[in-house]
């Protein structure tokens, strides 16, 4: 195997893990805002190790220039969307999980 | 070519995880969220998906989807939160 081979790879083996683990994160996770903590890493982290795993298979081309601008946008609108639905569930009333069992005062 | 199979099935994967979440999700935020996260791993996996069959030039499809996965996203909480898109 050629060596951007094994870097793609590896790129994308660990982008598979952390986008399996936020994936199972957001499932398990006990409430909204809890939720929204792997959510925003798998936004993050996993989607820049896969295009990044990707762009390095396709090489130097227009194809990984594409990737970088996909690249690009998700990390400017996903925060905004997160930040976004964060607000509007705080807005709406909605408290954070506490140790407890009840909720946590504000 | 064998790693981006293995890479799509890893996506389907976490995206069955984010659609039961949205299936069960307490709150229309929880499904709000999962349905955002499940938009990010479909750009993904539309972008692997010109790479399984050789024709890289899909990604513009996954841009275009980037795109309106970001926009549905603030409408729908928007119109959650006003009962009303305008």
């Amino acid at each position: 195997m050629s060596a951007p081979a094994v870097v793609s790879g590896v790129l994308l083996g660990l982008g598979c893990f952390v986008a399996l683990t936020s994936a199972l994160g957001v499932l398990r996770f006990p409430d909204f805002f809890t939720r929204m903590h792997p959510a925003g890493k798998s936004d993050t982290l996993g989607q820049t190790l896969i295009l990044a795993g990707l762009a390095v298979a396709a090489g130097a081309s227009l194809v990984s220039l594409k990737l970088g601008l996909i690249w690009l946008f998700l990390t400017l609108s996903t925060p905004c969307s997160t930040h976004a639905i964060a607000r509007a569930a705080w807005i709406d009333g909605k408290l954070p999980w506490s140790k407890g069992g009840g909720e946590a005062a504000s | 070519m064998t790693v981006f199979f293995g890479v799509g099935g890893a996506l389907v994967v976490a995206m069955l995880m984010l659609v039961v979440r949205a299936a069960l999700g307490p709150s229309v935020y929880d499904r709000i969220l999962a349905m955002n996260s499940l938009g990010t791993k479909t750009v993904l996996f539309i972008a692997l998906l010109g790479f399984l069959q050789g024709r890289p030039d899909f990604v513009d499809v996954a841009l275009v989807y980037a795109l309106v996965n970001f926009v549905s996203t603030l409408a729908i909480l928007r119109m959650v939160e006003n009962a009303r898109l305008s």
